[in-house]
């Protein structure tokens, strides 16, 4: 579903990523997991095609597709969502609008036909129940004086909106509590079947209880220095990641 | 982060102005120049009473003697008022009821292709229509119907001829022709508009509106509209214009006037679009209009909305004056400007009677390398005593080239009265643009989406149907201004 070979970025010429590899097939759940500032959201940018980033070398195919070849809003409509590790507010759009012009735009991609508004407010509905979305947040402009969890929460709100295909979440774990993680980790694990596939960024094990993946990958310095199954995140938890580092030519 | 907004600001594509086309008719114009004579002879085309001459020769005498105001915030090229044209009207079949068939069918063709219908029976119901063209009114729509009312609605031509003792007895007195430069010229000059008069206890059916059309080139348009509501009368106005696209600059400078008796109340809503010039700023209208309105009576209120996208210079402030006791003055605002438009826009609310209210809603957006700015005076005599004013003046920067300024006056003249003036500046973010994005939502789209969210306690003042019209004049206006 999504093949990334030697990916190498910058940010005002200063290089982030430093030749990133990674095969993630439908069906799969990828952990990603590393220090601060190893490079981990901006990799999420780059998939998701924010143009703050330059790409200098590499090459990504998503569903056959060259990725670097689609604009950011063609990826999302082509099923790529990005849980933001720090959501963005936008004063004065109510969520409802937002959400509408969002789904109705990605239909409008796949030649489909918008939804009409009480359609569409039973989808809303329907998706606010399974992610247990308090009724007031999709009153107010998006993500406006939410509150951190809330702010996390919505991000998975529109997850189950828009059902993507390739779902990356980063960090959308931190900062919630217990209730929020369990409710944020069936958002994933819903959305999960042969045909879907999700990265997760996470600091934190215990994530991985909820959200079981197939693959662990430890991103260092711009560099996915270690790959492994499950069993991974428990070394890294127990560990850190000073015994990966050694022996690591910077 | 810098570099990235320039590079998205130079990759959306411009829109272009949909209103820029010309229609072919046959005008009869007057030679280029201003003099006595012009002003005579625009009176006698007209075949105007004497008290009308007499006012446009004293308003034009004043004229000659001002100079055109400057500044600190517009750069206005020296204007050549010799070198302008002051009257120039479609040629029509000979005088004579105005029936649908006596319109050119070009002309006719172009309201129709401005989606302004002159044809009544295809007319939305709710919506009287006076449609001017460069110097004179073609069509007023429905009013027979507006009649049996008692409502007066035509053009102002008509009603000099057929109600001279009431624009004598009210043209003039909220906006003298001394009161500025510009309203001195088209006191001189003026020649049509609309009129309106709603008598007592009437409250009008339907939305009085005028659409102005600048057609022919090199012309000025001088348009005069007055609006009188009688005690206990009301009435909601709309006003819309555009132009063709020209290299050179075109001139318009109108006079509004709002006269409000005990308890009327008139709601003013405007959508300006005329021709902004190009994205290097080449053409474009240049807009200098006196608006102002009187709350006359106790209880009356006046409410000025206006949505202003067009011009290449935009000079106006409509105003209110409240005379009466517990009269109620509004202004609600939005301003545009792209490209290398310059807005320098507000309102003047004046409280003289006691328990006056005044609210200013501006939502200031700022693109491109234009120039934004809201000028406002709030002034409380010392008799108006009891009086509220609130302000709330918010600017939104896209870019970094563009400006936007704020000069609020307050003169509080007594003790009992409350000012209150509230003032934010923001900027529509990369990352608010990327989210958008990240949704599936278009750079466009997600501009439309944020700047309609900013202006939207405006947007809502506006009738049904013009809200919807404004929201995506707002969005077309942006286009290609990403930052
Ligand atoms: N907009 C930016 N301008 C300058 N440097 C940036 C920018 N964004 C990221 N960087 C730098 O890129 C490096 C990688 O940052 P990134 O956000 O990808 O790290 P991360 O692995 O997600 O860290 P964290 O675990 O703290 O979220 C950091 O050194 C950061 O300072
Ligand atoms: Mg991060």
């Amino acid at each position: 579903m999504l093949s990334i070979k030697n990916l190498h970025a910058n940010i005002e010429s200063k290089e982030i990523l430093k030749g990133i590899n990674l095969e993630v097939k439908a069906g799969e759940v990828h952990a990603i997991m590393g220090p601060n500032g190893s490079g981990k959201s901006t990799l999420a940018s780059v998939l998701a095609g924010r143009e703050l980033f330059t790409v200098t070398e590499g090459k990504v195919t998503y569903q056959g597709k060259d990725l670097f070849e689609l604009s950011p809003e063609e990826r999302a409509s082509e099923g790529i969502f990005l849980g933001f590790q720090y959501p963005i507010e936008i004063p004065g759009v109510s969520m409802v609008n937002f959400m509408k012009t969002a789904v109705n735009e990605q239909r409008k991609h796949r030649g489909l036909e918008p939804l009409s508004s009480s359609d569409f407010l039973k989808l809303m509905r329907e998706k606010k129940e399974l992610v247990e979305l308090d009724s007031n947040l999709t009153n107010r402009s998006v993500n406006e004086g939410f509150s951190g969890g809330e702010k996390k929460r919505n991000e998975i709100f529109q997850m189950a909106m828009l059902e993507p295909k390739l779902a990356i979440l980063d960090e959308t774990d931190s900062g919630l509590d217990i209730d929020a993680l369990r409710i944020v980790a069936n958002g994933v694990n819903k959305l999960k079947s042969p045909y879907n596939a999700s990265i997760v960024i996470t600091h934190y094990q215990r994530l991985l209880d909820y959200i079981v993946p197939d693959f662990v990958h430890v991103l260092y310095d711009g560099k996915i220095i270690r790959s492994g199954g499950k069993e991974l995140a428990f070394e890294l938890e127990e560990k850190g990641y000073d015994w990966l580092k050694k022996g690591i030519v910077v | 982060m810098e570099k990235d907004q320039d590079k998205i600001l130079n990759e959306v594509t411009r829109s272009e102005y949909k209103y820029g086309f010309v229609t072919n008719i046959e005008n009869e114009s007057f030679a280029k120049g201003l003099s006595e004579d012009v002003v005579r002879l625009i009176s006698q085309k007209k075949n105007e009473p004497e008290f009308m001459l007499e006012f446009r020769l004293k308003a034009f005498r004043y004229w000659q003697k001002m100079k055109m105001p400057k500044w600190a915030h517009l750069q206005i090229p020296e204007i050549n008022y010799q070198d302008i044209i002051y009257y120039s009207a479609p040629k029509q079949k000979a005088s004579g009821p105005k029936s649908i068939d006596d319109i050119d069918p070009e002309l006719k063709a172009t309201f129709d292709k401005l989606g302004i219908s002159l044809d009544e029976q295809k007319r939305l119901s709710g919506v009287a229509v006076d449609a001017v063209i460069d110097s004179i009114s073609v069509k007023t729509t429905f009013k027979e119907t507006l009649a049996e009312l008692g409502i007066i609605f035509c053009s102002f031509s008509e009603a000099v001829q057929e109600h001279p003792d009431l624009v004598k007895k009210y043209m003039g007195s909220v906006v003298p022709y001394t009161d500025n430069f510009f309203a001195a010229l088209n006191s001189a000059v003026f020649s049509d508009g609309s009129f309106c008069y709603i008598p007592k206890g009437v409250r009008c059916p339907m939305e009085l509106s005028t659409y102005f059309r600048i057609n022919a080139a090199n012309t000025g348009q001088f348009e005069r509209t007055l609006i009188v509501a009688e005690d206990d009368a009301s009435v909601s106005y709309l006003e819309g214009c555009t132009a063709p696209m020209r290299d050179e600059n075109q001139l318009h400078a109108a006079i509004v006037e709002i006269i409000a008796n005990n308890n009327a109340y008139v709601k003013y809503s405007t959508v300006q679009n005329w021709y902004p010039g190009d994205k290097n700023g080449k053409g474009g209208i240049y807009n200098f209009v006196t608006k102002r309105g009187k709350c006359a009576g106790e209880n009356s209120k006046i409410s000025w909305t206006q949505v202003e996208t067009g011009s290449a210079v935009t000079w106006k402030y409509p105003s209110c004056i409240l005379l009466g006791d517990n009269s109620v003055g509004e202004f609600y605002s939005v301003a545009v400007t792209n490209n290398y438009q310059q807005a320098d826009t507000g309102t003047k609310m004046i409280h003289i009677g006691k328990n006056t209210k005044s609210t200013i809603v501006s939502k200031g957006i700022s693109a491109g390398f234009s120039n934004n700015s809201y000028r406002g005076l709030v002034k409380v005599t010392k008799n108006a005593i009891n009086s509220r004013n609130f302000s709330q003046c918010d600017s939104l920067l896209l870019g970094d080239k563009c400006g936007a300024h704020t000069f609020p006056y307050i003169e509080v003249d007594n003790k009992d009265s409350i000012v209150e003036h509230e003032a934010t500046t923001s900027k529509i973010g990369e990352d608010q643009i990327f989210y958008c994005n990240q949704r599936g939502i278009k750079t466009e789209d997600a501009i439309g989406l944020i700047v309609n969210g900013y202006a939207k306690e405006v947007l809502n003042k506006l009738p049904m149907e013009f809200a919807v019209e404004a929201q995506k004049l707002l969005q077309i206006s942006l286009e290609g201004s990403v930052g």
